[in-house]
Order: structure tokens, then sequence, then C-alpha cells
């Protein structure tokens, strides 16, 4: 009795993690059926290689490369902001703060991947927006450059604590070593503590640039809905994020050819991500140096 | 000068750069939450969380949306956490190193990665539209149960990992099965790591607006919802419908609002702290 009750409760945990499975296959179906509706009525070549983009406009375009091209704009931006801004933390609270200091700002500044994405989209749209307008006065009131900055910032964290994590990795016998040598925390810093850790902080990076493509509301709230090929952060621009908001908010009908554009959408965002996830994953798998 | 002190001005130079960095995010989020108290803070009154929505900004109010949120939070938790803890046990204590559980733990790392929008659209097809539930708060709860489940597995997963083999090995002497063995001792010692993983996970429920936009969940809603198959709006889409319209009355909404969600999400992540902590001090192995 007993056994057959172990038995019963094993086979239940794993039925219990064979839903993540059951999930990610959920996703690849829809998104591969909806998808291959969808190119029945519009040829492939044209959806990757149009460069217009108004599938709800009477005459429809279907060229993903705008909305495409409205995602990397705002990922550039962000990760221009973000990655300096990150990895220097990391290597300041690892090489120089006390590690009270660091202890404190660590998940201070984690509150900042906290704070749900509809009020950065508010803080960009109603702050930084018309902040930046008194600088550059032809900037339209909504833009690629407010959105990316506000993202880079909401994305500090991500690379920040996860690279601290990496450089606290890397033995301390090898920073003494540095010392020994009569180097600076600088030179230890970048000659020895990051390409030690480079995998870890490798990582982080691509795992920031993945979160800043999916990311929704913020670009949703401030970007605008003006699928534009261009890479002029002034302008007005669309996500592919926020392409599907803009649908799904919509009153276009269901079943129809302009409805199935979010599942096209939607896949080629799928792509983007699974791709970077991949990479960081098997980066972290193969190159992640082990010390003795 | 010689190199030891063009290094040494170097050195100093980063220092000083970097601690701009680190206080620059810091004085971001300051930022951030004084633009925000200094326009929502004045609109908070009982009316603005009892009234129902309204086309004029004065005499609006988030009462359903509040509603929404709770019933959707309520049900995420209900159908997530089970799920994930089961799943976080089974990788941890029963799953072996084979292509099997490799499998599922590259696919856990990945959903991880997968856009909170992916997620709108596999609840919109699965459960809106094969189960035929619609834009429910049911398809809702489903949705961001799926949403939050490998963060949920993997704090288990992580709890577990912490607690020391003795404990373990010293019920197993006692002649306890694993099931007995687990639901006796490893999971009251992981208790705190699995509660700081679920409510880090509600919080991360909380704030998430793109997948209960794709399903179909709705802006204007005058109604309280009062069962699981009803249509239902919650706090973060009230907020992105409010910013989106050219009314000034309609910011300050917003900005109240988000007092409102910035509330919820603090009072949750202080909460894992806190359990995280006394936790760690009461329970040393």
């Amino acid at each position: 009795m007993l056994k057959f009750k172990e038995k019963a409760i094993e086979s239940f945990l794993i039925l219990c993690s064979l839903v993540t499975v059951f999930t990610t296959l959920g996703i690849v179906l829809v998104l591969a059926t909806e998808s291959v509706r969808f190119f029945q009525e519009v040829s492939i070549v044209e959806f990757f290689t149009g460069t217009e983009w108004t599938p709800l406009f009477a005459e429809k375009r279907f060229g993903i490369l705008p909305l495409v091209c409205g995602t990397l704009l705002t990922t550039v931006i962000a990760i221009a902001v973000a990655l300096p801004l990150g990895l220097t933390i990391a290597i300041y609270l690892n090489e120089y703060a006390h590690p009270k200091f660091t202890a404190f700002v660590k998940p201070t500044l984690e509150v900042l991947a906290a704070v749900p994405t509809v009020v950065y989209g508010f803080f960009a749209l109603t702050f930084v927006t018309p902040l930046l307008q008194s600088f550059i006065p032809n900037l339209s009131g909504f833009n690629a450059l407010s959105a990316g900055l506000v993202m880079g910032v909401m994305i500090i964290p991500y690379i920040s604590s996860l690279s601290e994590d990496a450089l606290r990795a890397v033995p301390k016998s090898l920073r003494e070593a540095a010392y020994g040598m009569g180097s600076t925390r600088l030179q230890t810093a970048f000659r020895v503590m990051v390409p030690a850790a480079s995998s870890g902080i490798i990582v982080s990076v691509i795992l920031a640039i993945s979160r800043a493509i999916g990311e929704t509301m913020i670009v949703a709230v401030a970007a605008g809905q003006e699928p534009r090929l261009t890479l002029n952060p002034i302008h007005s621009i669309e996500t592919i994020t926020t392409y599907i908001v803009q649908v799904s908010m919509g009153d276009v009908p269901r079943n129809s050819l302009e409805y199935s554009t979010i599942f096209s959408a939607g896949i080629t965002l799928f792509i983007f991500t699974f791709i970077l996830n991949n990479v960081s994953f098997f980066i972290k798998k193969k190159f992640q140096q082990k010390y003795e | 000068m010689n190199s030891s002190q063009i290094n040494k001005i170097k050195n100093l130079g980063f220092k000083s750069f970097a601690i701009v960095c680190t206080f620059l995010g810091l004085v971001v989020l300051a930022v951030l939450l004084y633009v925000v108290f200094s326009q929502g803070l004045s609109r908070i009154d009982w009316d603005f969380i009892t009234s129902l929505p309204s086309r004029r900004a004065s005499s609006a109010g988030i009462y359903t949306a509040l509603f929404g949120m709770v019933w959707i939070l309520v049900l995420t938790v209900i159908i997530a956490f089970p799920i994930g803890m089961a799943a976080g046990i089974y990788l941890q204590e029963y799953g072996k190193k084979n292509w099997f559980t490799n499998f599922i733990e590259v696919n856990i790392a990945n959903l991880a990665g997968v856009p909170s929008i992916i997620y709108g659209i596999l609840g919109l097809e699965l459960f809106g539209r094969v189960l035929g539930l619609g834009n429910s708060i049911l398809t809702g709860a489903l949705t961001l149960s799926l949403l939050i489940l490998p963060i949920i597995i993997v704090s288990t997963r992580e709890a577990i990992k912490a607690v020391p083999k003795s404990l373990r090995e010293a019920s197993y002497g006692l002649g306890a099965t694993k099931w007995q063995t687990i639901s006796n001792v490893v999971l009251p010692s992981a208790f705190g790591g699995i509660m700081t993983g679920l409510i880090l996970a509600i919080s991360r429920a909380i704030g998430e607006t793109a997948p209960l936009i794709v399903i179909g969940a709705l802006v204007y809603v005058p109604f309280v919802p009062e069962g699981p198959m009803d249509e239902f709006t919650v706090l973060t889409i009230q907020i992105f419908n409010w910013v989106t319209r050219p009314q000034a009355g309609f910011v300050t909404n917003a900005a109240a609002a988000i007092i409102i969600l910035l509330m919820f999400t603090f009072m949750m992540n202080g909460i894992a702290v806190l359990i995280r902590s006394r936790y760690n001090k009461k329970t040393k192995f």
C-alpha cells in the first residue's frame, strides 16, 4: 500500500513537471499553425523583405521589417544604457565597495526590475519625453529614444546583479595574485576579473537583450504606433510587441487575415528570443570556467 | 609623472565614475517615485478606490480593477503554486541525471525567457478559444499561471537544494519512505525559501499587463466580477488605458492608480525580504 502511494505521488510530480513541456509545445503549436494559415495568404518572401507594414489599412502590406527595425532600435538604445551602467556597477560593487554597501545597494537596484513595466511607460511618456523635448525640440511626443532610455534603466539590474554574481564566483586567489603584481584595482578588475567572469557577463547581457526585445508596455505607451523603417530615435515607431497589443485592443474581427498577423508577428518575436535564450544557455553550460 | 601615478589617477577616475553610475540608477528610481507621487497622491481618496470606471476623469475609480486583480491573483496562486512546487520537488528530489530531466531543465530555462506577450497569445488560443473559456478571469489566471510557473519551480528547487543531506539521511535512517522524508523533513525546512519564491512570483503577476490585454481583458468593466467565468479588468490595464488618454485628468488618475499598484508590488517584495531574513536566522544548518 505504502509502495503504491509512493508511486502515485511520483507520477503526479512527473505530471506537474510535464506541464512546462506542454507549455512550450503549446506555444510552438499555436504560433506555427496560425502562422501557416497566415502564410497561405501572404508570401513569406514579402513578409521578411517588405518594407511596409500596413495590415490594418485599406491597402494592406505585410512587410515585417519596420516592426523588427523598431524593436531593434529600442533594444539597442536600452542596451547602450544598461550595459555600461550595469557592468560598471557590478565591478564597483565587487571590487571597490564595502560589502555592507553592496548588501544594501544590490537589492535596492533590483527594485528597478520589480517595478511593473506599465509604470515605466507612464514615466517615459509623461516625464522623460517632455524633459528630452527641452533639449531636442523636434522630438516627437511618442519616440523610440525615451522608451529605449527608460527600458535601459529597467534592465540595469539584470546586467548588474548577474554580472556581480559572475564576478563574485571568480576565486579570490586570482585577485590577490593581481594585487601582488602591483596592479591597481582598476587593472585587476579589467585585466583579471572581467575576463575570468566573461562567460557569466555575456550571459547576463544576452538575457538583458532578450528581455528588451520582448518588453511590451514601455514601448506600447511611449514609443508610438507607427511602423517605420528608420534608425532615427526621435521619431514615433512601432515594435513587434506594440503591434500585438494594438491589434488586441482594437476591434479587428477574429478569424480575419488582419487578426492572424499577431501570430506571424508573435512567431518572429518568439524566434528572436528563443535563439538568444539558447545561446545564453549554451554559453553557460559550455564556457563556464571551473576553478578548483 | 610616472606610470604608477598615472595608474592611480585612472583608478580614482574609474572609481568616481562608478559611484556616479551606481547612484544614477538609484536617482532614477527616486525621480520615478517622486513624479508618480507628486502627481497622484492628492487624487487618492476613498471615492477613488470605491468608484466604478467613468468617462469623466474626476469621478472615475479603480473599484472593478482592484477586484479583478484580486480574483486573478487568488486563482493564479491556487493553480500555479501546487503545480510549480510539485515540479520543483520532482526535478530536485526524484529526477535522475538523464536526458529527460536535462530536457525539462533546458525547457524551463527557455520558458523563463519567453516574452510575456507570447504567453498571452498561447492563453488566447488554448484557454480562450480551444477550451472555450473566452476572455474570462479563468483564462487570465491560467495564462498567468503558466507565466509564473518557471519562477516557482526554480525557487522551489533552490530552497530544497539548501536543505542539508544529513537531515534526509536521518529521516531515512528512521525508516521513512522517500515521500515521508520529503513531506515531513525536506519541505518544512525549505518552507521559507519556497514562500519567498511564491511571493516574488505573485509580485510579477501583479505587474503583468501585456498577456492579459492579448487574451482580451476589457478596459471598461462597470461591474464587479462575481465568478471565475466573468469578464474582468485589472489595475495595470486600467493604468495603461488612462495613460493613453489625452485629457489631463486621466494622467492624474493613472498616477494615483500607479501608487496603489506600487504599494502592492513593494509590499510583496518587502514580505519576501522579511521571510527570507527571518527564516535565515531561524534555521542554521
